[in-house]
């Protein structure tokens, strides 16, 4: 590196080091939210680089719906086990168990809300005043609107109208006790900026990012796999077809779509060329109304 | 490929969306999904044609109400450069966040109506790019087409501008006729107007020199965070880690650390792939030094005979952005500045700036939201601090209610 300009991808990595050393720096109980999805995947690689030699001050936490992918929750261990990082899970099946939270029924059932009961519980018991995300701007039109340090209320409200300026990289993470900031490093990362870094990086991904052979079925034009949290209607026929995932959340409510891509060059080739956003691809969740994500933000959800 | 910060400025009027709609849909950054689901909102609501401001509008107070509230952010990428657009709406609180935008541009895009001319917004908008130093400013003359694409129009435009700008401390300034509704010279030369032989908008972009934007000279380095890993590995690592905020670093280096004054040498500036021979402006590295020297969070490393100036006596112009309460002379706050935090007393309104007129309003005493001001500070602790015009890292401030927590200012600081 000279003193030319650095690559867009340099300057985005050096932008979220600033970031996650400031909270680290300002910030008395941080933790970084890890779902084993891609985007998290590459924040904790950016936690590890912004603090070596030493380890990463802070412990991730993983919400977990209890209905996963099962490479996915073997690559959080096996990465765990590999960066010595100290995990937690927030589990919404012991939510449920608790009786804090009533299940879903019917086949459309998914945990996706419950997950903010589980989140907003991890965060107070652990008493976190800074929650490092994976979001990123380019996403979702909410999400466009958010602020890098985003306050959350002592309910874990977030209030898009009522958002600290944030200007130059001064960033102001003052809060009360039992408020938090949410944070998120990756703000101005693009899904294709994503898939660079991985490449560039040589960063290890969980093999349900490359096309394999799944057993799936078709809701909503999204193709979902058969798991046993999922019960298929009456009409939904289970196949096998030449897959991957574009993201990775709760398995019941994220699609796979077509593919042949068992190399990073051939998903970033596809991603280049798709015309379709990620969520819009593969997520049920956000398609339940124009403005899904921003009711569930203000509920305190990623 | 380089990153370009760019913001724009305008209202829905001047067809600032159906300009960022464009750049975004002629460079392949909307996707079928999000253009069917706006095609469906605009067909809800009656409208004719698609309306590319409902890309930008996220939330729903916005949709519902057909206002912008809050800068957004948009990502497109040309295989010459990546650009991030802080779109920032041009009508309520209209200076806050403009200045938000404004404060990591590299380049501004005002937009301008050519049937209305200059109007005192588009004053606004170049003061305010001027004020927050973006080093590059275009101005947009839209909606050619709805005057014939009229050449005397287009330069007299300029020629008021470019007038009124002589007032102002503007770097580069381009002017480009367009019409975004219709495509000409925003990505695509226009077949109207064969009289223009500058850039299009986009290969303007593209083409813009930013790489000597950033201080290369002045070497700042405000230390952000203290490695040391106190492990078996590394029982004696003590890194001191920070984005360079001017000037370039190299090993072998002789710095001063303020506010202690002692000087030392740089034996190593490492990333976490391994040492690296320099450092410049922009990048987040972790210096090690020859010294065992008492340094933390907040100090700065630079040279020693070159040193910002360390003062708790501040001279800054604000931009004061309190939904609630105004700025008085006597008021104690809390000011960041680079990685350090301290409180200040504001000693003085000196005047209040008229950005309309960019007259001075010396009999203020108060200022209120969406208000710019020249005022006096003393801090509890010394800041190291140089002129916004100088760098616009060292030389910005923000200002903090110790009771709400809440930002309240931007500053730029002054030469003294």
């Amino acid at each position: 590196m000279t003193t030319e300009q650095m690559s867009h991808v340099q300057a985005l990595e050096s932008e979220a080091i600033h970031i996650m050393r400031e909270v680290a720096a300002e910030c008395e109980r941080p933790c970084l939210l890890f779902s084993g999805g891609k985007d998290s995947i590459v924040m904790l690689h950016l936690a590890i680089k912004a603090f070596a030699p030493a380890p990463v001050p802070f412990p991730i936490m993983h919400v977990d719906t209890g209905h996963n992918f099962e490479e996915v929750i073997e690559y959080r261990d096996r990465r765990v086990a590999e960066t010595g990082v100290r995990l937690i899970v927030a589990s919404v099946q012991d939510a449920i168990d608790q009786g804090k939270v009533v299940e879903e029924t019917g086949p459309r059932a998914s945990r996706n809300r419950l997950q903010t009961t589980a989140l907003l519980e991890g965060i107070e018991s652990n008493r976190f005043d800074a929650v490092f995300g994976g979001a990123r701007r380019d996403e979702e039109k909410a999400r466009a609107k958010e602020r890098v340090f985003s306050f959350r209320d002592d309910f874990g409200q977030w209030d898009p109208k009522a958002q600290r300026p944030e200007l130059w990289n001064l960033y102001n993470p003052r809060v009360k006790p039992g408020e938090h900031m949410r944070v998120f490093p990756i703000s101005n990362w693009t899904e294709l900026d994503i898939w660079h870094y991985i490449r560039d990086e040589n960063i290890d991904i969980p093999m349900v990012y490359y096309a394999h052979k799944r057993q799936v079925f078709q809701r909503d034009g999204m193709w979902l796999g058969v798991t046993p949290f999922m019960t298929l209607m009456d009409d939904e026929v289970p196949e096998e077809r030449l897959v991957r995932f574009r993201t990775i959340g709760d398995a019941t409510c994220t699609g796979a779509v077509d593919s042949a891509a068992t190399t990073i060059e051939q998903v970033i080739e596809e991603v280049g060329a798709t015309r379709i956003t990620e969520r819009g691809a593969t997520r049920a969740d956000d398609r339940t109304a124009e403005a899904a994500m921003e009711d569930r933000k203000k509920e305190g959800y990623f | 490929m380089e990153l370009l910060r760019l913001a724009t400025a305008g209202s829905v009027d001047d067809g600032k969306s159906t300009l960022i709609g464009r750049l975004l849909y002629d460079s392949k950054s909307i996707f079928e999904d999000q253009l069917e689901s706006i095609e469906a909102t605009s067909e809800q609501r009656g409208s004719e044609t698609v309306d590319l401001a409902l890309l930008t509008d996220g939330l729903r107070a916005e949709r519902e109400q057909g206002i912008t509230i809050d800068v957004a952010y948009r990502y497109f990428a040309t295989p010459k450069r990546k650009f991030i657009i802080a779109d920032t709406p041009g009508h309520t609180q209209y200076t806050r966040n403009m200045v938000t935008g404004a404060s990591t541009a590299n380049l501004a895009i005002i937009l301008i109506d050519a049937r209305k001319g200059l109007l005192e917004q588009s004053r606004r908008h170049a003061f305010i790019a001027s004020l927050l130093r973006i080093p590059h400013l275009v101005i947009a003359v839209n909606k050619m087409d709805l005057v014939d694409y009229d050449r005397d129009r287009f330069e007299e435009i300029r020629a008021e501008f470019t007038e009124f700008a002589s007032k102002l401390d503007v770097a580069d300034l381009t002017f480009i006729p367009m019409s975004a509704l219709n495509g000409d010279n925003v990505v695509d030369r226009s077949m109207n107007m064969d009289w223009y032989e500058g850039s299009t908008l986009l290969h303007h972009l593209e083409q813009v020199h930013i790489a000597s934007d950033r201080n290369l000279v002045d070497v700042r380095f405000p230390v952000q965070y203290v490695i040391r890993p106190q492990s078996a590995a590394h029982p004696d690592y003590r890194g001191y880690a920070g984005q360079v905020a001017g000037g370039v670093m190299k090993p072998g280096d002789e710095v001063q650390v303020l506010p202690s004054g002692f000087t030392s040498t740089i034996t190593s500036i490492d990333t976490a792939t391994g040492p690296i021979d320099e450092a410049s402006a922009g990048m987040s590295v972790t210096i090690r030094l020859a010294d065992e020297i008492d340094i933390s969070r907040g100090d700065m490393i630079c040279r020693p005979n070159n040193a910002p100036e360390v003062s708790q006596d501040i001279d800054a112009m604000i931009c004061w952005m309190a939904d609630q309460g105004e700025l008085r002379a006597g008021q104690k706050l809390a000011i960041k500045h680079t990685t350090r935090w301290a409180r200040a007393m504001v000693k003085d309104v000196q005047y209040r700036l008229d950005i309309n007129s960019l007259s001075r309003d010396e009999e203020s005493r108060s200022i209120g939201l969406n208000e710019i001001a020249r005022i006096t500070m003393r801090t509890t602790q010394p800041l190291f601090a140089d002129a916004y015009t100088r760098n616009r890292t060292t030389g910005s401030f923000i200002l903090v209610d110790e009771a709400t927590n809440v930002t309240v200012a931007a500053g730029m600081v002054l030469d003294r």
